[in-house]
């Protein structure tokens, strides 16, 4: 696969993030992006026909914790990092629509 | 009580409804499932945040080990197979996750391939019951409340990171009273297994419907919506009703439904678009790379295949089979639901007559604490009511006495003067009634039925005057008819 993003594409993954950029800037991101493609579509390239799937890079299985009980963070010095707070809580813009 | 056939409201001629149900549950952790914040509802907001459940930059979530364990005794309730999994990030821009991504399990989920069966004998398969976390609680403020004229929205991570299970049910269900038998019947299994309270008032169990029609006899699967906003069966079972007769409408006006999301409006029994059902692919899953695949040993399945209580299913057949045919279903399968089968099987085993002990309780005793009626004095009471000694009025308000912990029946009935009229007395009575009231009796005689049945309430309400209520109406109505049969 080619692996090439279109503006456009890059337009909506910018839109699924809430975030906003010039045509110029969807330009250059979409290069970027398919850039990432591009080196992804190279490994592609090799034959992995005998090589089990891996879904991390850790031999790693069942890391766990036990259920207890640990001491959250103080109230007072979480909301004094926010932006803007009200009754205890995060106070954010209006959201338009509900939660996906 | 549960999915009686029958009793579905019907389509449209030729339609017929196809209903998945997605059912959210909050498992009843101490902690949260990837921090060791405390689960707990209630308390003061953002009092239960620490950094890896704010999402703040260079923690790491922990797999909670007991959120496994009790997703996987549901998912072995349910049949399912359990698998080895992986959590995936769901991917969304909102701030109810201050991460911006929600962990959940996509393409391998704990347990796949289960069924529920219903009590009336119909199977729902199971597609899947995946653990992920749930969100924050955010509140619309401004505007009446409402999502789109709100001025600003507040922000609670308490509930953010709480472990759940979404159990996901194949399109298998047909009918309203069907999908709350499904979610009744689920619940049972969830306090069962001990893995969460299950209130869907309180919001620990929350259902979507995903509803479409397709005509009656076909397999196919026509556009669906799901519903949200279901906070209770009554609702649930209302929503089922009016989408599927939205889209039979449509469909029969030559339009057809749109893929969305809609919301319950209970005050108004309709259904509101909501946002268009993103695709999967707008969520772009990916494995989550801060966490590790469970893997669970055979050994792990099997000593929690060991552990598992007897389900609901089982347990109304062991009380049937006590009963020996004279407990009704619906009376088993409302005792298993509220936990009293095994009061009403220890009272049979007691010498209890099963019918009448099932009903009594069944019927008088939808208490939430009923700890003090102990088996022996459910036998006792049900002797009682079965010899005569007590009316079934009579039984009914001492069973509400011995379940605020009154005591024995028999001291109680005693206390309240409770003593069923020995026969003689009341036949006495009774004839006395129908000479002081010569013309009705004649009328009851020579009476239709429903004259004769108008007739009978008079003359026993009479009887019951005279007793001042101690009379047995059932025995009343005996007598009046051996009466009736005997006039010359």
């Amino acid at each position: 696969m080619s692996g090439r993003i279109t503006r456009d594409e890059a337009a909506h993954v910018a839109r699924l993030a809430r975030l906003r950029f010039s045509d110029e800037e969807l330009d250059e991101l979409a290069a970027q992006l398919s850039a990432v493609l591009d080196h992804a579509a190279d490994v592609e390239a090799l034959d992995v026909t005998d090589i089990a799937p891996t879904s991390h890079p850790h031999p790693l299985v069942n890391v766990t914790r036990a259920d207890e009980v640990r001491p959250s963070l103080d109230r007072d010095e979480v909301l004094a990092q926010a932006p803007s707070v009200d009754d205890g809580q995060f106070r954010v813009p209006p959201i338009l629509g509900e939660a996906p | 009580m549960s999915g009686a056939p029958g009793r579905e409201a019907a389509l449209g001629d030729g339609w017929e409804l196809v209903v998945g149900l997605e059912v959210h549950v909050e498992l009843s952790t101490a902690t949260k499932l990837f921090c060791g914040c405390a689960n707990r509802f209630g308390d003061e907001p953002n009092t239960n945040v620490c950094p890896v459940c704010l999402g703040l930059p260079g923690s790491l979530p922990v797999v909670n080990a007991a959120a496994v364990d009790f997703a996987m005794r549901l998912g072995r309730a349910l049949g399912c197979e359990a698998r080895g999994a992986v959590f995936a990030r769901k991917n969304y821009f909102y701030p109810d996750m201050p991460k911006a991504y929600q962990i959940s399990q996509y393409d391998q989920p704990t347990n796949t391939d289960g069924r529920l069966e219903l009590p009336g004998g119909h199977t729902v398969g199971i597609e899947r019951a995946h653990i992920e976390e749930d969100t924050g609680k955010t509140t619309h403020i401004g505007g009446g409340g409402r999502i789109h004229d709100a001025d600003y929205a507040l922000v609670d991570y308490n509930r953010a990171g709480v472990p759940l299970v979404e159990i996901v049910s194949r399109p298998d269900i047909r009918g309203a009273e069907q999908a709350r038998a499904y979610v009744r019947e689920l619940r049972a299994i969830l306090l069962a297994v001990g893995v969460s309270d299950a209130r869907m008032e309180e919001g620990s169990m929350r259902v979507d419907a995903n509803v479409s029609v397709r005509p009656a006899g076909s397999d196919e699967l026509r556009t669906r919506c799901e519903i949200k906003n279901l906070s209770s069966l009554r609702a649930l079972g209302r929503a089922i009703v009016y989408e599927a007769q939205r889209h039979v409408d449509l469909w029969s006006g030559g339009e057809r439904p749109r893929q969305e999301t809609r919301h319950w409006d209970e005050a108004n029994g309709r259904t509101t678009p909501g946002r268009s059902k993103e695709d999967a692919d707008d969520y772009r899953y990916f494995q989550d790379p801060d966490l590790v695949p469970l893997a669970p040993a055979a050994e792990t399945v099997a000593a929690i295949d060991a552990a598992l209580p007897p389900l609901p299913a089982a347990r109304r057949a062991d009380l049937a089979a006590d009963g020996g045919g004279a407990v009704s279903a619906e009376d088993a399968a409302l005792l298993v639901e509220r936990g009293q089968d095994g009061l009403v099987r220890a009272a049979i085993a007691a010498g209890a007559d099963p019918g009448v002990a099932a009903t009594r309780v069944a019927n008088d005793l939808a208490v939430e604490d009923w700890a003090p009626v102990t088996p022996e004095g459910l036998a006792a009471l049900v002797a009682m009511e079965t010899s005569g000694r007590l009316t079934a009025t009579q039984s009914k308000q001492v069973l509400a006495e011995m379940a605020e912990g009154g005591g024995f029946p028999d001291a109680i009935a005693e206390r309240r003067g409770f003593q069923a009229m020995a026969g003689d007395d009341l036949a006495a009575v009774v004839d006395q009634v129908i000479s002081e009231n010569a013309e009705a009796w004649s009328r009851f005689c020579a009476g239709d039925e429903a004259e004769r049945k108008k007739l009978a309430g008079f003359l026993t309400g009479q009887v019951m005057r005279a007793t001042r209520g101690q009379a047995d109406g059932a025995a009343v109505n005996r007598l009046l008819a051996a009466r009736a049969r005997s006039r010359p």
